[in-house]
Order: structure tokens, then sequence, then C-alpha cells
């Protein structure tokens, strides 16, 4: 079973994909909700603190706005845990969003950077483009390792 | 029990920035909720589409269709703040342009604001203070004529200021550098009754406002205890005469600034700063000190200067000194350096404050800094037009209070 970075980090499909094949989603355990009634779409389910955008430094520099920052102290260490990644691009809302896009582009530079396997798909805009895009998510998932340290 | 004010929260960043809680507590303080205007995720896009900003973001796409339902009256709200994070770029496009928006198609008041996580309730608190006084005393800010014997007192972060009022005019004026809060204001007072020949039992209302203004008001059993947003606003439309209509109010401070946006003599937009100490009265302080002048000689002085012949940065008050010193050693003449000092005081208010609000005419200084005759002039250069300093500008704010307490004179 490996450890897979899901990215939107809020989207319930794409973790329920993971796990339904066998593997650890490494996400925001958050789903997007039809009504937004809080400050965010991804509005943190946990009490952040003022020390998280200081954890962040870790990952982006002081001069880095401090929202990026606290998601950074979120989502940097579960990076650093990943062991493979799906990426899916221009996704809508309500598949999963975050609600900084200068965050997005951190977490995605530093997921490529990091050597791990990633899969880097368009969000499907039809049925077909649909199927193709689960068979690739399971083709990819398939691929890695299922045993703990195994090959 | 009133009603608590309902302020709409449109911000992107405050939860991850770990300051939500500073907002929340802020608006508890003055009796106000803070609430997130409830819309659908399917009117997102569709909002953005229809505003026309294509931003990235989702949070920012939220603030414009959450700004949408606002202004097309699909959510009910008091007021608004506008709280994004420090530094974003993109961020500060759509809080400017948000802010624009309802204060041009609404009648609700906003208040803008780019946090840290450093950003505490307290920094938040006046401006949270001033969206509520707006929404809960607009009959009160509707006064335009001061009746009876009222007192105002306005205790600064550099100076306290008193002023008697009597049937509308100003009969005593008191001043006094800050040092004992409580102090300070007893002394400001008795020269203001004094001069006005009344003792404190003749006042029939006291109103209190600046930093000191819990603490004065307490001591004083003051009627009225308001934010210097709402009263400064109220006491320069009533000194310049232009109580009605647009106007734009300055106050440069010897903490922060203030720069207010009013229609009718309430604020309609408003942004207070003091990040940095250069763009203070603070800095024209030390500027006389190391010119040798009283404060009272330093815009007199400008005047006289060519400030270009200086080059001067003043985004920090160390550095600004530097460059003060680096020029006077260098043999620049004393006007010169003063005229710098001036218009880098003013360049500053323009470029990091200015720009959050919409200046319409008449632009109107007031604070002890727009008796600086040199810093007005400069401020009139940048902004191209004529600035009006009314009499008793350096009392603004007591005479604001004073005007407002008299709301609460018995028969009133």
């Amino acid at each position: 079973m490996a450890k897979v970075f899901i990215y939107p980090a809020t989207s319930l499909i794409l973790s329920d994909l993971v796990a339904r094949f066998g593997h650890k989603p490494l996400g925001a355990a958050l789903g997007i909700r039809e009504r937004i009634q809080t400050a965010g779409v991804d509005s943190p389910p946990l009490q952040i603190t003022p020390e998280e955008p200081k954890r962040g430094l870790k990952y982006a520099a002081v001069e880095v706005p401090s929202g990026v920052r606290g998601r950074m102290a979120i989502y940097g260490p579960l990076i650093e845990e990943a062991e493979a990644a799906i990426i899916v691009t221009d996704a809508d809302l309500a598949f999963g969003c975050m609600g900084c896009a200068r965050t997005d582009e951190l977490i995605i530079f530093s997921l490529r950077q990091s050597g791990i396997p990633i899969l880097e798909l368009k969000y499907p805009s039809d049925e077909e483009e649909g199927v193709q895009f689960v068979a690739a998510v399971k083709k990819f998932l398939d691929g890695l390792p299922k045993e703990e340290g195994g090959a | 029990m009133s009603r608590k004010v309902r302020i709409a929260q449109l911000s992107c960043g405050p939860e991850y920035s770990g300051v939500q809680k500073e907002i929340y507590d802020a608006a508890e303080a003055v009796d106000a909720e803070v609430f997130f205007p409830d819309i659908a995720l399917a009117d997102v896009e569709r909002g953005v589409d229809a505003f026309g900003l294509d931003v990235r973001s989702a949070d920012l796409k939220l603030m414009i269709a959450r700004a949408m339902a606002l202004v097309e009256g699909k959510v009910d709200a008091d007021g608004v703040f506008i709280g994004t994070c420090f530094r974003c770029a993109e961020a500060a496009i759509v809080r400017n342009e948000l802010r624009r928006y309802i204060h041009e198609n609404s009648r609700l008041p906003v208040v803008s604001y780019s946090f840290t996580e450093r950003t505490t309730s307290g920094t938040l608190l006046t401006r949270m203070e001033a969206l509520t006084t707006i929404a809960r005393r607009r009959a009160l800010l509707a006064r335009e004529e001061q009746t009876g014997i009222t007192m105002g007192v306005d205790s600064g972060s550099s100076t306290t200021k008193a002023v008697v009022m009597k049937d509308n005019e100003i009969v005593g004026t008191g001043w006094h550098p800050t040092t004992e809060v409580i102090k300070s204001a007893e002394s400001a007072i008795a020269d203001a009754l004094e001069m006005a020949g009344l003792t404190r039992e003749d006042i029939q209302a006291i109103g209190t406002t600046g930093y000191g203004r819990f603490l004065i008001g307490k001591h004083l059993e003051a009627d009225l205890v308001q934010e210097e947003l709402t009263v400064n606003s109220k006491g320069a439309v009533y000194l310049a005469d232009h109580q009605r209509g647009s106007a734009t109010v300055i106050d440069i401070g010897g903490m922060d600034n203030k720069a207010i946006s009013v229609i009718d003599g309430i604020p309609g937009t408003f942004t207070m700063g003091g990040i940095c100490a250069g763009a203070s009265g603070r800095f024209l302080e030390m500027t006389a000190k190391r010119l040798g002048v009283d404060i009272t000689e330093l815009g007199p002085l400008a005047m006289k200067g060519m400030g270009v012949n200086v080059p001067m940065n003043s985004y920090c008050i160390v550095f600004g000194t530097q460059s003060l010193v680096n020029a006077l050693a260098a043999g620049s003449s004393r006007e010169d350096v003063a005229a710098a000092a001036c218009h880098s005081v003013a360049e500053q208010v323009f470029e990091q404050q200015l720009q959050e609000i919409d200046i319409k005419e008449p632009v109107i200084m007031v604070g002890g800094t727009s008796l600086i005759e040199g810093l007005v002039h400069a401020m009139g250069q940048l902004l191209q037009t004529e600035v009006v300093v009314p009499p008793h500008s350096q009392y603004i704010g007591a005479v604001g209070s004073a005007l407002l307490a008299s709301g609460f004179v018995k028969g009133e």
C-alpha cells in the first residue's frame, strides 16, 4: 500500500478512488459542499493558529503570504510523506478545489520536485473522458507497490 | 439589548493565517457578529463571469460571488469586512476592486484590511467599531449641529485635545502632550474649561475618542465613547462646512493614519494604517527636532525649500532619519530637508493608503499634522487638488465628539 498525495487535496472522489484501489490517500479529509457557509471553499476542519504560518516557513519564505504558509504547514509534511501523487488540473469546483492558487502552484511544484511517481490528468469534460480518467487512475495505482516496503 | 450588527466577511486566507479567531474576537468586542454570505457553489463561477475579473484562486472567486450577492440584496448585512493576505498581489487586486464595487453600488460601509499571522483583534478593533457605529448610530451620525454645552476629549497617541462647545460654537480648547492618559486629559480639559469660562458642572454631555477613549470615557463618565474614524469624519465635514455630499478626510496621526471616503458625513470606505513610522507625524517630529526647530516651524520652513533637492526614503523611520542626516551632512539646506520630509510622508500616505479609498473632492486634512503647511502642500501636489484645512483642524476628534455628544443632551 502506497501513500498517494491527491490534488486537489479536498477531492473526496479522488480520495475514494485511491482507497478503493488499495492505497492510502493523503489529502484534506474535507469535502466541497454544495453551499458554502464558511470563510473559504476549503475551510480547515481544525483550528489553525498563528503558529502554522510560522511552521510553513520550512516550505515558503517569509515574504510569501501567511495564507500560503499556513496551508503549506498542513500539506508540506504530507508531500514529504507521499510515495506517489495524482494531480488533476482544471477540475470543476465541485470535484474538489483549494482556495489559494499560489499554494496550488507551490504544492504541484513540490510534488514534481520530489521525484515520486506522479500521474497528471486533466479533469474530464464528458463521459468518455471520464471513463478514460478512471482507467488511467486505476492503471497508475495498480502499478504502485501494494505491500508495505514491497516492490 | 440592541441587535447585533451583522458584518459580512469577504476574505481569502484568514483561517490558514490563523487569524480568523482574531476577527471573531474584534467583532465580539463591539457586539457585532461576523458571518459568511451563504451562496451556492454553482453561483461562484457565474458570479465571477458576470463580474469580469478572471482570478485563479477559488477563495477570491468566492469573495467576488459573495460581494455580488450583497450588492444585489440576496444577502442582508449591516457592513462589510474585506480581508486578504498581506503581500498577495492577486488578492490585493480583488480586495481593491470589491471595495470600490460595493461602495459604488450599495450603501454598505466597507473596511478592507490585509493581514499577516501577527494581526490581532486589537488591531482590528477600531475598524470593526467604526463599521458597527455606522450601522448602529446612523441617526446620531446624521447630526449636523451642536446644541447645549458639550465637551469632547480626544486622547491620541501623541497629544490629548479637549474642546468645549456651546450652541454650535467652539468656546474653549485645550491641548497637552499625552504622557499619563488621565492626567493629560485632565490638563487639556482644565484649559478648555478655563478658556470657555465654564465649570465641569456646566457640561451637559461628554464624548471621548482616540486611543485612550475607553479609559477617559470611564473616568469622565462620558455619554459617548467613540472610535476616531466616524468621529473625525463628522468633525471634518462639520468644520469644513461640507456636511452633505462626498468628501475625503485625511488624518496623518502620531501613530497611525486615517484616510476616509465620506458621504454625507458618514464614512463609506476607510483605511487605517500605521505599519511604518516613516509615514507618520512622528517622523515629522523627529525631523523638526533634528533641524532644531519647533514642530510648528517645520511647515513654514518646508514651504521655503525644494524637496526634490534631497533624496529621502522614509519608509522606515530609521532610514528616513539617516537620509535626513546624510542630506544635512552633504550641505543640503534645512528648508530643502524639511520640504523633503513633508513630501516623503505625503507620498507614503498617498501610495499606501489613498489608493485604497476613492478620492472625492473636497480633500480635507485634519489632525495636528494638518497645521504643517509643507505637508498639506505636498499632499495637494500629489493629489493635484487644493487641500482644505478647516479652522480648529488640530482638534478634529474633540470637536467631532462634542458635536455628537450633544445628541445626549437632555431634551434632545
